[in-house]
C-alpha cells in the first residue's frame, strides 16, 4: 500500500548529517494517491545523488538472491537506492529496511560480489557503525539503503545474508542495559 | 486508504505463502499477547506464512507499539519508522488489534488458549532489575525504566517528577539505555523541543541544573555494553565534552590490535575522547564513563531525606575475553551526586500462574519459541530471550517463532480440526468484565489527535499521558457511535417488549 520513494536530490550535500525530506506515497484503493512529506534524519547520503526520476536515468538489471536462495532479477533505475528497489519491486525479503533507509537498523544488509564491492562509493563511519551490528557480516557487506544504483552495476548480483538464526549469537544481542 | 487493501512493500504479505497439504475448513486463529515489536513481527510473519491464519493482537495499553513508543528515545525518530510496517500489519484484513486488555488480569491465558488454536506470548519485559544496595529507596534514586517511561509519556510514570536540581547525575550501567538517559539529560533543549518528548518532561528539563552525567560500569572500557552509534551521538553532541579518567584506560591501547572490528572501532572511539582536552571550555556540559566500579551503597544527605552520593567498590578484572568478571577490591570510591539512575536492566515478569516461568533467567522457558510443557503456547521477543537486543534482533527472533508455529501447523502438532471462536468469544467476555477494547481504528483517532496537538507546538506528536485521557479522546470520537448502539439496543428492547 504505502510505497516509499526517497528523493535524494532534495537532500543536502553528500556526506553530511542533515534533516532530509522523505516522501511517502500512499496508493489508495480508489486509485488516488496521497503524498505525504515527512521529515527524517538522514545519516549520510551516498555520493552522486542522481534524481531517479530524471528522464535520462538508465535502467540497470540487478539480481537479488533472497534468504532462501531464490533469485529475483529486476530492472532498477539509476539513482534509486537498493532499498528503494526492494520496496518498489515488491521483492519478498522479510523485514528488509525496517528503519526505511535512515541508518538506524542494518536490516537492509546485502552482500556484494568482490569486484563490485571494490567499486562502490566509500563507506562512511555511520554506515560501518550499523554494519557492525548486522548478522552474517562479510568483507563485502554493505547496507542496501546507502547504495545507489549506477549504470556500471548492470548485471550485478547481491545476496541477502542467509542463516540469520545461526548468526544471531555472533553479532546480535548488542543492546544491553 | 484504510484496512482491507492488500499491503505491499517491505512486509511483503503478497508473496510466499506456504502450501498446506489440506487447508483447514475454518481459519486458524492465533492470539498474540503484547503489541510491541515482537507481537507485530510475529503477526506479520504468520499472516505472510499462511493464508488461513487470522491473528488477534491483545495489548495491555490502549495504544500499540510497546517500547517503540515508550522506550526508544524521542530524539531517535528514525528508529520509530518501524511503526509504518506495524501499521500495515495491523491494517491487514486478517489481523485485529485489541488494546486496553490486560492479559492475566482481564482474561486468563487458559481462556485465550480455549478460544484460539495457538497463543503467542510477546509481552516484553515490564519489570526492573534492582541494585540490591542500601539507600536504593531514597528520593533522588530512579530506575532508568521509570525515567525513560516518564520522558516518553508512559501513563504510569507521568507523576515521576525527577529532581534535576543537582549538578551531577550518576547512571549505573553503560548500555544504550544509559546513553539514552544521559543524552536526554544533556541535550540542548532546542533539539528536544522538536521531538515527541512529553511537554511535562521538556519543562522539567528546561529547569534542569544537571551539568555532568557519569555512567558507571562494573568492568572496563573493553567490555562497555553500548553500541557505537549511540556512543558516536554522545561524542558529537553539541555543547558537551567527555569527562573520563585516563587511569581507567591502562593496557587498553595494547589490546586494540587483537579485537574484532566492531569492538575495536568502539574502543577507538572511546579512546579518542581521552585525547580531547576540554578543560577551561565554558558553558559545556560533561558526560563520562567510570569503569571498574560497582555500587555498594547510596549515601543519604545529612538529614537523611534524600540521596546525596554513591559509594562504589573499585573492581579488578579476572578471566579473559568475554568471560572476564569484575571482582571487588578493598578500595572504595565515592561520587557526590543529587540523582542516581539505575540502568542495569529490564526484566520479564510472570503473566499467569498457568504459564511456566524461569525466575532465574526471567524469561518464559521455551524451545525455539515453543513454551515448555504447554502445547499451543509460544513466545517471542524479550520475554523469550531476555531484555537485550535491538529491534532487528527482536524481529529475527519473532520470525523464528512464527516459523516454528507454521511448522507445528504443518506437522499437525497444533490441532486445527476443531474450529475456534477467537475474539468473537473473548470480546463479549471482556465486555461482561467491564473491559472496553480499543481497536486499531480507534488508535488511529488517538494518533490523529496526538499529531494535531503536536503540530500545534512544532512537535511530531504530543502524547496523551493519561489512560483516561486517551480513552476519552477515543471516547469522544466514538461516543456518537456508542450512543447510537445503545439507543439501537434500547429500541430493539422496546420493540421486543411491545411485541
Ligand atoms: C529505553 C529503551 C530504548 C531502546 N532503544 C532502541 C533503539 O533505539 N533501537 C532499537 O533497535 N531498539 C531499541 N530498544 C530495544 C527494543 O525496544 C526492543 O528490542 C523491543 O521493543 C522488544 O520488543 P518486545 O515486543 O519483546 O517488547 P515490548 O516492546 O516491551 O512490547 C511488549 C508489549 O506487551 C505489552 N504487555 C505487557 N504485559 C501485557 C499483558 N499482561 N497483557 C497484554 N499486553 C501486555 C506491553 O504493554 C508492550 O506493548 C530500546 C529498548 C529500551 C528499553
Ligand atoms: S534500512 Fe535501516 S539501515 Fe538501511
Amino acid at each position: 500500500m504505502a510505497q516509499c520513494l526517497c528523493l535524494r536530490s532534495l537532500l543536502t550535500p553528500c556526506g553530511t548529517r542533515s534533516l532530509g525530506m522523505h516522501l511517502r506515497i500512499q496508493s489508495c484503493l480508489d486509485g488516488t494517491k496521497i503524498y505525504k512529506w515527512q521529515h527524517r534524519q538522514v545519516g549520510t547520503c551516498p555520493t552522486l545523488c542522481t534524481d531517479s526520476k530524471s528522464p535520462a536515468a538508465s535502467k540497470v538489471t540487478v539480481h537479488f538472491i533472497n534468504q532462501d536462495g531464490v533469485r529475483n532479477s529486476v530492472t532498477a533505475t539509476e539513482g534509486e537506492s537498493l532499498l528503494d528497489v526492494v520496496v518498489n519491486k515488491n521483492l519478498d525479503i522479510s523485514g528488509f529496511g525496517a528503519c526505511e533507509g535512515t541508518l538506524a537498523c542494518s536490516t537492509c544488509h546485502l552482500i556484494f560480489e568482490e569486484d563490485i564491492h571494490e567499486r562502490l562509493d566509500p563507506v562512511m563511519d555511520e554506515e560501518v557503525d550499523m554494519l557492525d551490528l548486522a548478522y552474517g557480516l562479510t568483507k563485502t557487506s554493505r547496507l542496501g539503503c546507502q547504495i545507489v544504483v549506477q549504470p556500471w552495476m548492470e548485471g550485478m548480483t547481491v545476496h541477502v545474508p542467509k542463516g540469520i538464526k545461526d548468526q544471531r549469537e555472533l553479532a546480535g544481542s548488542k543492546k544491553t542495559q | 486508504c484504510g484496512s482491507g487493501s492488500p499491503p505491499a512493500g517491505r512486509s511483503g504479505f503478497s508473496a510466499g505463502h506456504r502450501s498446506f497439504s489440506s487447508p483447514p475448513a475454518s481459519p486458524t486463529k492465533v492470539c498474540v499477547v503484547g503489541g510491541g515489536p515482537a507481537g507485530f513481527y510475529t503477526a506479520q510473519s504468520l499472516l505472510k506464512g499462511s493464508p488461513h491464519i487470522q491473528v488477534d493482537i491483545y495489548e495491555r495499553l490502549p495504544v500499540p507499539f510497546g517500547l517503540v513508543r515508550f522506550g526508544v528515545a524521542p530524539d531517535h525518530p528514525e528508529v520509530k519508522n518501524v511503526i509504518n510496517t506495524f501499521t500495515q500489519t495491523a491494517q491487514h484484513k486478517r489481523c485485529h488489534f485489541l488494546g486496553n486488555v490486560h492479559v492475566g488480569k482481564d482474561i486468563t491465558i487458559q481462556e485465550l488458549m480455549q478460544a484460539y488454536h495457538a497463543v503467542v506470548l510477546s509481552y516484553g519485559a515490564e519489570g526492573n532489575r534492582t541494585m540490591g544496595v542500601s539507600g536504593e529507596g531514597l528520593p533522588g534514586v530512579y530506575s532508568a525504566k521509570d525515567f525513560v517511561g516518564w520522558y516518553n509519556g508512559l501513563p504510569c510514570n507521568k507523576e515521576l517528577q525527577p529532581d534535576l536540581s543537582h549538578e551531577t547525575a550518576v547512571i549505573l550501567g553503560q548500555g544504550n539505555v544509559a546513553l539514552d538517559v544521559a543524552r536526554i539529560l544533556l541535550s540542548p533543549l532546542d533539539l528536544l523541543k522538536k521531538t515527541d518528548i512529553t511537554q511535562n518532561a521538556l519543562e522539567t528539563l528546561a529547569a534542569s541544573k544537571v551539568q555532568r552525567v557519569l555512567m558507571v560500569g562494573r568492568r572496563g572500557p573493553l567490555q562497555v555494553a553500548c553500541t557505537i552509534k549511540e556512543l558516536r551521538e554522545m561524542v558529537n553532541m553539541p555543547y558537551t565534552a567527555p569527562d573520563m579518567l585516563p587511569a581507567d584506560f591502562q593496557h587498553v591501547a595494547q589490546a586494540l590490535a587483537d579485537l574484532p572490528r566492531p569492538r575495536k572501532r568502539l574502543t577507538e572511539l572511546i579512546m579518542k575522547t581521552l585525547n580531547e582536552d576540554h578543560r577551561g571550555r565554558q558553558g559545556v556540559k560533561r558526560w563520562g564513563f567510570r569503569f571498574f566500579r560497582s555500587p555498594l551503597e547510596v549515601l543519604p544527605s545529612a538529614d537523611g531525606s534524600r540521596a546525596s552520593g554513591i559509594r562504589l567498590a573499585v573492581n579488578k578484572l579476572e578471566g579473559v575475553g568475554d568471560a572476564v568478571t569484575a571482582v571487588p577490591t578493598s578500595e572504595v570510591d565515592e561520587i557526590a551526586c543529587g540523582m542516581i539512575i539505575s540502568s542495569i536492566g529490564y526484566k520479564s515478569l510472570p503473566i499467569d500462574p498457568a504459564v511456566p516461568f524461569d525466575f532465574k533467567r526471567a524469561i518464559v522457558p521455551n524451545n525455539m519459541g515453543r513454551v515448555e510443557e504447554t502445547t499451543g503456547l509460544y513466545c517471542s521477543g524479550w520475554v523469550k530471550r531476555g531484555p537485550t537486543g535491538v529491534i532487528a534482533t527482536t524481529m529475527n527472533d519473532s520470525f523464528d517463532t512464527a516459523r516454528t508455529i507454521l511448522q507445528d501447523l504443518e506437522s499437525g502438532a497444533i490441532n486445527v480440526s476443531v474450529s475456534r471462536p477467537g475474539s468473537s468469544e473473548v470480546v463479549p467476555l471482556l465486555e461482561k468484565r467491564g473491559v472496553r477494547t480499543v481497536s486499531f481504528a480507534d488508535w488511529e483517532k488517538i494518533n490523529a489527535e496526538e499529531t494535531k496537538q503536536g503540530t500545534a507546538v512544532g512537535k511530531p506528536r504530543e502524547k496523551l499521558l493519561d489512560v483516561r485521557e486517551i480513552m476519552f479522546s477515543y471516547g469522544l470520537c466514538c461516543l456518537i457511535s456508542q450512543m447510537t448502539k445503545i439507543l439501537q439496543s434500547q429500541m430493539t428492547l422496546s420493540i421486543h417488549s411491545v411485541h
